[in-house]
């Protein structure tokens, strides 16, 4: 498999660009810039309206990266410098799919995590949790022809972040993808089902009530590993293409 | 048919109770909609994104030795006016013939070997600065039968950022182009156009972005594209 998604160049047409266009989620289904309840918003979320940018060719063309970015190992993140991470052992796996339900081939998935006891391994995270000699907390995987995805890490713990008192960011891992548009370049984060710690983060608050579902993962028993690793399913859906219904003939006559 | 029970309740339940009658109890089974998947929604890359963003060719779109090669730098700002010392910035661009490597681009496929088109880079202290290495690129079509002025489109992502936020980088030098482009164009005033436009330097170009007014320091929010 290489790197570029397999699809046949658009042929030229005659006189006008004939361009993909990509569908905009609804906004109250979009995570906002503002968010009270997330303090470093104040400062940083622009306060002005965004101003709309027609979908051009810059805007409907991104970068094609693929196996090309991998390093041999980026896909476990159990081992690192030698060794075996601490922690539970699990298996994160799903599909990229755009959301007319195209799959996402040949797309570069970055990935970065705490680990098991909630502390990243970065000069600005000093709180008293151990750091793990064999755990980076960085992985890479490419999505193969059907969009499909899969990685081995381990469950990253919760850690508190003093966004106000007492606060804790539940377990969650870092995404960032390309998909083939400028347009659907997204970074995100994966959380696991249940949390109790849920309910007072305003990073997961900050998602519509009606969004929510769509960043916590699903246990799987059947995608466990016996004697190795516990599984959780996570689809991501990036921005589709305007579709048109249905096709008939040129003359626009319907069977 | 009805149902014998002692009470009314149950006797009388049947389909005139529908409360919305004359609608359809069951799906035909055809998807009469476009189907579509919800997507998945945006977080902020948070503190620590340079675990999982950092390349070390990130900075270079072309490589370093390139005859012509630019470098694109430029500071981010808060609301206060202080420089944002975790975000990351990422560049996409035609390369200088107007032409983009991609199978989305029906004129066919970029002549320039070795132009990636995008760059990425982390305005990581003490410099403080994004810095992209690229090639100037060529004018694209608008789309209504002109053109659109040399453009990069850029995406900023920083801690307190919930989405990335889109904004372009246009040259001074072009001024003629820049006039008759669309989207400049399209934009209330002239202050807001000076947003976008990089000014000649030593090496290349220079622009920096401001997340948001600071009118202490005289610092005006840059314009940010919905896409």
């Amino acid at each position: 498999m290489t790197g570029t998604p397999d699809r046949a160049p658009r042929p030229a047409s005659d006189s006008a660009l004939v361009l993909p266009r990509y569908l905009l989620e609804p906004e109250d289904r979009r995570t906002p810039l503002n968010y009270a309840g997330y303090r470093s918003t104040a400062l940083r979320a622009p306060l002005r309206s965004p101003v709309d940018l027609p979908q051009r060719l810059t805007e409907v063309t991104g970068p094609v990266l693929g196996e090309d970015r991998l390093q041999p190992g980026d896909s476990d993140l159990t081992l690192r410098a030698g060794g075996e991470a601490l922690g539970q052992r699990i298996n994160v796996f799903g599909r990229v799919l755009d959301s007319g339900g195209r799959p996402v081939p040949g797309a570069l998935l970055e990935i970065w995590q705490a680990n098991a006891a909630g502390r990243y391994r970065h000069v600005v995270d000093n709180w008293p949790a151990p750091l793990d000699p064999h755990f980076d907390g960085l992985g890479r995987v490419v999505t193969d022809s059907l969009g499909r995805y899969e990685f081995t890490t381990i469950q990253p713990g919760a850690y508190p972040w003093g966004n106000h008192h007492n606060a804790w960011r539940p377990a969650h891992i870092h995404f960032s993808l390309f998909g083939t548009a400028f347009t659907q370049r997204l970074v995100t984060q994966m959380y696991f089902p249940g949390d109790p710690l849920f309910w007072q983060d305003p990073i997961f608050n900050s998602i519509p009530a009606s969004a929510r579902h769509r960043a916590i993962a699903t246990f799987d028993l059947d995608h466990t590993q016996d004697n190795w690793a516990l599984a959780y399913q996570w689809d991501i859906v990036l921005r589709g293409t305007e579709q048109t219904p249905f096709e008939t003939d040129d003359d626009g006559d319907v069977a | 048919m009805s149902i014998e029970h002692l009470s009314p309740l149950v006797r009388g339940a049947d389909e005139t109770n529908d409360r919305r009658p004359g609608t359809p109890r069951r799906g035909s089974g055809f998807l009469d909609e476009p189907f579509t998947l919800g997507t998945t929604p945006s977080a902020t890359v948070g503190p620590y994104l340079a675990i999982g963003l950092t390349w070390a060719d990130g900075p270079f779109a072309v490589a370093e030795g390139t005859e012509g090669a630019v470098w694109l730098r430029g500071r981010v700002f808060d609301g206060n006016g202080a420089l944002v010392p975790d975000a990351m910035v990422e560049t996409w661009q035609a390369d200088p013939d107007g032409r983009f490597a991609h199978a989305d681009d029906p004129r066919g496929a970029s002549t320039w070997p070795g132009f990636r088109g995008f760059g990425r880079s982390h305005t990581v202290e003490p410099a403080g600065e994004y810095g992209v290495l690229t090639l100037k690129p060529g004018r694209v079509p608008d789309g209504e039968g002109g053109l659109q002025a040399p453009h990069v489109d850029v995406s900023v992502f920083a801690r307190g950022l919930l989405d990335r936020v889109v904004t372009r980088i246009y040259f001074a030098d072009e001024s003629a182009a820049n006039a008759e482009d669309v989207v400049l164009r399209s934009l209330p005033d002239d202050a807001s156009r000076q947003t976008l436009i990089a000014q000649p330097s030593a090496d290349g170009y220079v622009l920096d972005v401001h997340l948001q007014e600071c009118a202490d320091q005289g610092m005006v929010e840059t314009v940010f594209f919905a896409v």
